[in-house]
């Protein structure tokens, strides 16, 4: 009886429907671990931690961000960390420390006129103000020291943008000419020199012409260097006369240390703000993020750079990878006879998606880089190659974005060919027996048709690529990019090193000297990679659905 | 083979010793017919006989399946349909086709009427507002679909699809109209409505119509060509076959003995 019942629990294959379901579940399980974790870390990052003063029974007085009890790994006991910052008064230059739950007395306070200080360096600072010295602008206003120096700050700020900013203005536009002209100067030089070498025709005056450009290029390039360090000059004037601004803050021990009001990028008192407050504070910081560039390493401030870069580089990659794809895909489905060729190119292609993204990395060094840009470089700049120079020929988003192109090109092909082979004969054979030829037949009813297809296509393409970092950082990925890859004028910025929010995830995660300060940046970073290729391949969806409720192909 | 003309028409289609081959099998054998025009003729045998791939032959839609050979004569108004150096495209614009499964294209209702004229490079106004209207009326959809004809044309009944199928053939003004089995997959009451549609292009089109079912065949046709294994049986008047058949196998097919 029991036997019996046993024998129809496994025939009915009960078993197996639980194997599978579990195997479900594992994989949705560990999935959501990792995006909670992402989650809970990255989202809360900006929400402005209370400060809390413990006092010890030595009585030393510790300040600082309550991080979390643990205990000792040696001795066993309990101790808690905290996040004091201040890391240039401290004598091993920390920002984070454990201390004995023993050793507490009492509670912790949290006094409401504490004040946590984002700076230009030197990461935070918390304490209390001593003194504002702000000597160079007029009247300050507010009730309580905190609103003083927030004013005085935003005072502050406000000179050095007017005064300071402009000239940072010009002079990044002066070093911009300079490279010109420098460029120029090599191009002059590199003229008459072939001529002079008899490899190329020329006379003498034009010789004597170049000769003439040239001394008004150098005397150009030498009025420059002079506005330039005059502009120099001007700004440390401007600066040094700025940074007397400043505020002496105290420390939990009474240390004190003067602050420049320019290197102040925020202050706050987290034990004296409401919740309106508090959401005004983290909105501001989500709105840095998005829009300034990093800090300190990489560790603090803003992500606009990695953020462009990375939605640049999809987009190049797209240039490359859609059009490619689309056409082969086209090729290998309509065009090419059925036969061992075609079958085996489709292998291929199938198996191309399996070769390690490095090495596709290391092809487009070789290839596109080496190759591909050094040839580009000997025919666009030759004279820039002739002093050493390489513009194209070195790692670059435009080649980056082709290797990634290279190692997305396989998705797309394949999902072209699948969406065109879905479509039933009797639609091909309905075009041309209307007098339509091929080609009509495939604009005009197989591509649109083939379209919800093909979009899946792109957006597997563009998850994949946005995912990529490996081949990225032989291609042209940096962790500190002073341009954006972007310009009007050719080569349109595509040249430029560009910074990418996956390679910054293993930068600041793995490579920053203060790991315990970057852990937030890593989570934020992940946080934001994960948002924009999900908003990315959301647009797709929807533009799929829609094409797919108007292509369907209704049985009948 | 004699040639078996049909004698109170004009043939506009004239096939003589027709043979096909798919590669090394052959599934036409010396096949014979005049199509007399503006009729309507019927191709009956049973299933595999070479029904399709004789009727295909008429607008070179065989062109498209690899390793298709054909020897003989196909004329369509004393030119040789597969001369190389005629245009296939003018060709089937002159043919049209209506295939067993109804094939709209994933359009408006208005777009697939249109579509043989747009491929012709038609874009005027008028002439294709004419068209639409034109078309859908022979095709007896017009009533039912004049309020939305920018409507996707994937919404309609399957009986309906098969009727926007026949409007966009004729839409093209052909001469003769291929249909293969058009109501196979349709129901009994749409399958009524293309009978009698037929009726009524009968006159101004010549319709050739391959189809199963010999009620079909004696409803709708004034001649019919049977085919068996690749031979032409017999052809003839409809009703002559019908009544009176030469041959001892048309008789066997045609009283349902086999097929
Ligand atoms: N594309 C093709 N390749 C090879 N043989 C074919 C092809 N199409 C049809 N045939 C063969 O030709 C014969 C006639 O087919 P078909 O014309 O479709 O018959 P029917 O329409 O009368 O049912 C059949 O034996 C069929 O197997
Ligand atoms: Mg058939």
């Amino acid at each position: 009886m029991n036997r019996d019942a046993s024998k129809g629990f496994w025939r009915q294959g009960e078993p197996f429907v639980w194997a599978t379901g579990t195997a479900l579940s594992i994989t949705l399980i560990i999935m959501a671990i990792l995006l909670v974790v992402v989650m809970v870390n990255g989202l809360g990052v900006f929400w402005p931690k209370s400060v809390a003063e413990a006092t010890f029974n030595d009585g030393a007085v510790a300040l600082g961000e309550f991080q979390k009890d643990s205990k000792n790994n040696e001795t066993g006991e309990e101790e808690f960390q905290f996040k004091t910052a201040n890391r240039d008064l401290d004598p091993q230059m920390q920002d984070f420390h454990w201390y004995y739950r023993k050793n507490l007395k009492g509670e912790f306070r949290y006094p409401t006129d504490v004040i946590v200080m984002e700076r230009m360096e030197n990461g935070n600072f918390i304490g209390y103000i001593k003194e504002i010295k702000a000597v160079n602008v007029e009247s300050i206003k507010g009730e309580t020291d905190a609103s003083r120096l927030r004013d005085a700050i935003a005072k502050t700020h406000a000179r050095y943008e007017s005064e300071v900013g402009t000239i940072l203005d010009k002079t990044s536009g002066l070093a911009d000419d300079l490279q010109n002209i420098r460029y120029a100067i090599l191009k002059v030089k590199y003229d008459s020199e072939q001529i002079q070498l008899g490899k190329r025709s020329g006379v003498q005056a034009e010789l004597d012409r170049l000769g003439a450009e040239m001394k008004k290029l150098v005397a150009e390039e030498e009025r420059i260097k002079e506005t330039s360090d005059e502009l120099v000059k001007e700004q440390e004037l401007y600066e040094s006369a700025l940074r007397k601004n400043s505020v002496i803050m105290a420390d939990s021990a009474g240390r004190t240390k003067e602050i420049p009001l320019v290197d102040i990028v925020r202050i706050y008192q987290p034990n004296n703000m409401g919740y309106p407050a508090k959401v005004w504070h983290y909105i501001s910081k989500v709105f840095e993020l998005l829009t300034a560039d990093p800090r300190e390493s990489n560790t603090e401030g803003g992500l606009f750079p990695a953020i462009f870069g990375t939605i640049m580089l999809i987009f190049l990659m797209a240039f490359t990878s859609f059009p490619l794809g689309v056409m082969a895909g086209i090729y290998l489905r309509e065009y090419a006879k059925d036969g061992v060729m075609v079958r085996l190119v489709r292998i291929a292609v199938n198996n191309l998606a399996g070769i390690p993204s490095i090495v596709y990395g290391i092809f487009g060094l070789g290839f596109f880089v080496y190759q591909v840009g050094g040839t580009l470089d000997s025919w666009i700049y030759p004279e820039r190659v002739a002093a050493g120079v390489s513009t194209f020929g070195t790692g670059g988003i435009i080649w980056a974005s082709m290797t990634l192109g290279l190692l997305t090109v396989p998705v797309v092909i394949v999902s072209v060919e699948e969406a065109l082979g879905a479509i039933p004969m009797g639609v091909r054979e309905g075009s041309l027996a209307l007098g339509a030829t091929k080609f009509q037949t495939l604009v005009r009813v197989l591509l649109p048709m083939a379209s919800p297809g093909i979009m899946t296509g792109f957006i597997l393409a563009m998850a994949r690529a946005a995912g990529e970092v490996a081949p990225l950082m032989i291609t042209g990925v940096v962790k500190l990019a002073p341009t954006l890859p972007i310009d009007w004028k050719f080569p349109f910025g595509f040249d430029r090193k560009f910074m990418h929010l996956g390679f910054h995830i293993y930068d600041i995660g793995f490579q920053s000297p203060n790991v315990e300060a970057a852990k937030p940046m890593v989570y934020i970073t992940t946080l934001l990679l994960l948002l924009i290729v999900l908003a990315m391949t959301s647009v797709a969806i929807v533009l799929r659905n829609k094409m797919r409720k108007r292509y369907q192909i209704r049985s009948i | 083979m004699e040639t078996k003309t049909a004698v109170d028409s004009e043939p506009i289609i004239k096939t003589s010793n027709v043979c096909l081959f798919y590669g090394e099998s052959q599934a036409l054998f010396d096949v014979s017919v005049d199509f007399p025009g503006n009729m309507v003729t019927a191709l009956i045998g049973p299933s595999g006989c070479g029904k399709s791939t004789f009727l295909r032959c008429m607008n070179r839609m065989n062109d498209l399946v690899d390793g298709v050979r054909i020897t003989g004569s196909l004329q369509l108004d004393g030119h040789e349909i597969n001369d190389p150096t005629l245009d296939v495209i003018d060709l089937r614009r002159k043919v049209g086709m209506v295939f067993q499964k109804p094939n709209p294209f994933p359009k408006s209702i208005y777009e697939n009427v249109v579509y043989g004229l747009r491929i012709a490079g038609v874009n005027d106004r008028d002439t294709l507002d004419s068209a639409v209207e034109n078309s859908l009326k022979r095709a007896a959809l017009w009533d039912e679909v004049k309020d939305r004809l920018h409507v996707s044309a994937l919404g309609l009944s399957g009986g309906q699809h098969q009727r926007l199928c026949i409007a966009r053939a004729i839409a093209v003004q052909p001469e003769v109209i291929l249909m293969d089995e058009p109501c196979s997959a349709l129901d009994p009451r749409s399958t009524a409505r293309i009978e009698d549609l037929i009726g009524e292009l009968r006159g101004d089109y010549t319709i050739i119509i391959v189809t199963h079912n010999m009620q079909q065949a004696a409803r709708v046709s004034d001649y019919t060509a049977f085919l068996y294994e690749g031979l032409l049986v017999e052809f003839g008047a409809t009703k002559q076959l019908f009544t009176n058949p030469e041959k001892k196998e048309t008789e066997d097919y045609i009283t349902g003995r086999f097929g």
